[in-house]
């Protein structure tokens, strides 16, 4: 490449995101704004019983309204697709209620209209005989309740460790994980010193502000479907299946998401838009409201109990992990959220005796799925909570307590696979230093009480997993970049533009890159786990290396100097005119090798991990038990940062996101309803909720099997918030919340319980 | 429902517009239909601030404003061109402190800014927080939206 088409080093400088012109005047696109000539708008009614068989579904008084086009109930999509169950893990989903519901506001009918609030009203007149079945909603109940959620399991087939749950019957649980190391049970029996504790977390909403949108456009050949979509390609995949089609006559077409954060991942109204389209034959759009948000997916809610053998110097000898995930009515990929997150579950120390159960349930709630961080944020709630009431006890500072049990770099982690380039250590000392943790703290007075805490959590990326990426070069040596990574707010048309121009020595911001549509970019797994920068990113530096080399051979063939032609030049000679393409093509999937089914065990469960630490200090109103975090202190480890501008604000803005899910965040149930479906009574953090002072630190780092050694942060921010500020809390006033959300509700009865002076129910 | 049009004449974006629009029929809708996408529905109840729209120079949740009120009115909406590249002061700042990420709620923080920086030049920190408190971000870019107003009011106190 020619030294003036040399801009200077791309990866590691912050240029604006690519789309900001277009999302600061409101013409970035988005699928909610896709209106299609003859499209129908599609409103569902759906059920009003967690569980129950149903008997009879009426939808004569929604047919009768004016300018209803359709009624479509399980029936219907059952005579186009003859197995309509859909899911990543298991294929338990129908497209609409068949036989039976298993969570309330389960989508029962779709009306289908011109006019999207005559579909509304006629959606509303849609009612159900139903014959009740007795329901679960907990999940430690749910492991040994006579309410069975599914009378046979039926894994997808696509992960080799629920194989063994295929045709199994009376149960609910949709996978079992269990890691043992050493041996946990005797080392008890010897220990100095045993603390067991039990955690609980809620179910949270994802909430993005574009609800979950789809339209299905049946043509000639193909269907099209443009989707609010983390996952394109497998969207195609999954249609085509339920459909019996081949792959390429299904197109999958992704502009901006308004937010996603793991929600947006697999089949959401996908199959129901493709379904409605194909029996109606016009263009259908499925739009959902905020309410109907919280009857699509949540976090799941998780019980927790961790007990730990200590020795008299403070060093964890073993550690006994029991993990109840509570799933909802479909699993979703609850099931590798509670394999991959088990694999972490001791937490980021060395420990040579472990034992862990993970469990993913099936109950008669909403189902629950990722929401940033993979089940992390739950399993770093519980084991930072504990590592400071094992610190408190045995009256060690809770910094000193971490360094002494840190896993260190090149130590074998719990499943055997040796950590490698986790900067576990920089991040818990930088984080140490930014507390200033050995100076006095300012510990308030009066009503006011002022605290401080800290937490580290570790996360293994998903794996293995596969991205694919092309690089076209035009005749006067402009470049297109074809990735099927959806950009939903991260930053990632930005920072693969910044990898690609890396590699062919031009500026980022002369790469174009094209949004996901599958009849034109190429196979990318998903946006999710924090792994696109790294897999695609790995695959976007392929291709552009491919592309890069064929420039170069094809100049060495002209008999031009490769590396000094301008490649306008090149094309010149080559094609007589400015004509022709050059296009290279990377693919990448990790090494990864899976853990034995009994034990756990796998000298490869990752290609690379990502750590998290958090730091607050915090004041807590002792007549209120209202808690305000005065600051709020991010750390994480994201390898070499390509856009260290993006970097922060995915930190910071995990970390926020988190503070919510810490503080006030909570889906409410009352028997299996959703009582609080509104941003009206489910609150988000907004600008009075913000600490005043904020910091981010990506520590410097290298990842040996990244990008020019970077790797993700999407979701680093979000691990360790929780047991920070309960920490801060105990530090503060002396007690010990041990379940989210922690409400001024739920400090305060603490507080007066360790008055001895306890609150009624 | 009642489908009773009724025909309304107002200023978008400095131009005049005469629309047909139904009883039910609110501002979002209406101005999804004219091809501006800016406004986005979102909770449906007015608190989060992604349908901002400017009704006679005062932000109004789009989403809670029937179209027949905007009967003789003057809107604007974040389809307003400014200057020469097309984006104000306030656009520019967001920009250039990467003041949002997804973007569907960005459009309300600009249109709510604009409105702050009119009325108070050189706001506090907790101003800027007040003023913005009704909007939301899920993706929480909140500590680089205070940073970009921040900026916003020294690039307009340069100007001037």
């Amino acid at each position: 490449m020619t030294s003036e088409r040399t801009p200077g080093p791309q990866v590691g400088r912050s240029p604006p995101r690519r789309e900001a012109r277009a999302k600061l005047s409101g013409r970035a696109p988005y699928v909610h704004d896709l209106v299609l000539p003859g499209m129908l708008h599609g409103k569902l009614a759906r059920s009003t019983r967690p569980h129950a068989r149903i008997r009879r579904i009426d939808t004569a008084a929604a047919r009768a309204i004016e300018g209803v086009h359709a009624v479509l109930t399980g029936d219907d999509i059952r005579q186009l697709i003859p197995q309509p169950y859909h899911g990543p893990a298991f294929h338990d989903q129908p497209i609409l209620a068949l036989d039976k519901v298993r969570y309330a506001g389960e989508p029962l009918a779709l009306v289908l209209a011109s006019d999207p609030h005559v579909a509304q009203t006629a959606a509303r007149l849609i009612e159900a005989e139903y014959e009740e079945l007795p329901a679960v909603y907990d999940e430690v109940e749910a492991m040994r309740s006579s309410a069975i959620v599914h009378d046979v399991l039926k894994p997808a087939g696509t992960f080799p460790d629920l194989k063994h749950l295929a045709g199994k019957r009376d149960t609910n649980v949709a996978l079992d994980f269990h890691l043992r190391r050493g041996n946990a049970a005797r080392a008890f029996e010897h220990a100095e010193h045993v603390f067991e504790h039990t955690f609980k977390t809620q179910q949270v909403l994802h909430l993005p502000l574009e609800p979950f949108v789809s339209v299905a456009d049946p043509g000639e050949r193909q269907l099209t479907l443009h989707t609010a979509s983390q996952s394109p390609s497998f969207v195609r995949i999954e249609i085509a299946r339920l459909l019996g089609w081949p792959e390429n006559r299904v197109r999958v077409q992704v502009p901006f998401l308004g937010g996603g954060f793991g929600a947006k991942v697999y089949v959401k109204l996908e199959a129901l838009v493709a379904a409605a389209a194909l029996i109606v034959r016009r263009p259908v759009k499925v739009a959902l409201t905020m309410e109907e948000q919280f009857y699509t997916l949540t976090k799941h809610a998780a019980t927790l109990r961790i007990k730990s053998a200590v020795d008299a110097e403070g060093r964890i000898s073993a550690r006994e992990c029991e993990v109840w995930w509570n799933g909802g009515a479909y699993a979703d990929i609850g099931p590798r959220i509670t394999q991959k997150s088990g694999f972490t579950a001791p937490g980021p120390y060395d420990i040579e005796h472990v034992s862990i159960d993970s469990y993913a349930l099936y109950t008669n709630l909403p189902p629950a799925g990722a929401l940033r961080g993979f089940g992390i944020p739950q399993l770093v709630w519980a084991y930072e909570s504990h590592a400071d009431m094992i610190a408190r006890a045995l009256s060690i500072d809770p910094l000193a307590f971490r360094r002494k049990n840190l896993l260190r770099e090149g130590r074998a982690q719990a499943t055997g696979t040796l950590m490698r380039d986790a900067a576990l250590d920089t991040v818990l000392e930088r984080l140490a230093q930014r507390m200033r943790w050995d100076e006095p703290f300012e510990r308030g007075s009066g009503s006011v009480r002022r605290g401080r805490g800290i937490g580290i959590g570790f996360k293994a990326s998903i794996s293995p997993t596969t991205s694919v990426a092309i690089v076209s070069v035009s005749a006067d040596g402009s470049c297109h970049l074809l990735c099927s990574t959806v950009d939903m707010g991260q930053g990632s048309d930005t920072a693969m533009a910044q990898i690609a121009a890396e590699v062919l020595g031009i500026a980022a911001e002369d790469i174009t890159v094209v949004h996901p549509d599958t009849d034109v970019t190429p196979f990318d797994m998903a946006t999710l786990g924090s792994r696109s920068t790294y897999h695609m990113g790995n695959a976007v530096k392929r291709a552009a290396e491919d592309a890069r080399d064929r420039l170069f051979a094809l100049a060495a063939e002209l008999g031009l100097a490769p590396e000094t032609t301008p490649i306008p030049e090149i094309f010149r000679r080559k094609y007589g005119m400015q004509a022709g393409n050059v296009v290279g093509q990377g693919s990448f999937v990790p090494s990864y090798i899976p853990t034995d089914h009994a034990s756990g065990q796998s000298s490869d469960v990752t290609p690379f991990w990502m750590v998290g630490a958090t730091g607050v200090e915090i004041e807590v109103d002792t007549e209120t038990g209202q808690v305000k975090v005065t600051r709020l202190v991010n750390l994480a480890d994201a390898g070499r940062t390509v856009n260290p501008a993006i970097v922060d604000t995915q930190l910071s803005g995990a970390a926020i996101m988190q503070l919510g899910f810490t503080l006030f965040e909570q889906i409410e149930f009352r028997s299996g309803q959703v009582a609080n479906a509104s941003l009206a009574d489910y609150k988000i953090p907004g600008m009075h909720d913000l600490p005043p002072l904020i910091e981010n630190e990506a520590v410097t780092a290298h990842e040996h099997g990244g990008p020019f050694g970077a790797k993700g942060v999407g979701e680093s921010g979000t691990f360790a918030v929780s047991p920070a500020i309960a920490n801060a809390i105990e530090d503060a006033v002396g007690v010990r919340v041990t379940a989210l959300p922690i409400t001024a509700e739920a400090v305060y009865r603490a507080l007066r319980a360790s008055r001895g002076e306890p609150l009624a129910q | 429902m009642s489908t009773a049009q009724r025909i309304i004449r107002f200023t978008l974006n400095g131009e005049a517009i005469a629309a047909s629009v139904a009883p039910h029929e609110n501002v979002v809708e209406l101005l999804q239909r004219l091809g501006l996408h800016g406004a986005r529905e979102s909770c449906g109840q007015g608190l989060c601030g992604c349908c901002t729209v400017r009704v006679d120079g005062l932000a109004v949740s789009g989403c809670l404003y029937f179209a027949v009120q905007l009967d003789a009115t003057c809107v604007d909406t974040i389809e307003q061109p400014f200057g020469e590249d097309g984006l104000d002061e306030v656009q520019q700042a967001f920009a250039q402190c990467g003041a949002f990420q997804c973007g569907f709620c960005t459009p309300g923080f600009v249109l709510m800014s604009r409105e702050l920086l009119a009325a108070n030049p050189e706001p506090s920190e907790d101003e800027i927080r007040h003023y913005l408190s009704g909007n939301l971000c899920r993706c929480a870019a909140y500590p680089e939206i205070i940073r970009a107003v921040q900026l916003a009011a020294r690039m307009r106190r340069a100007r001037s």
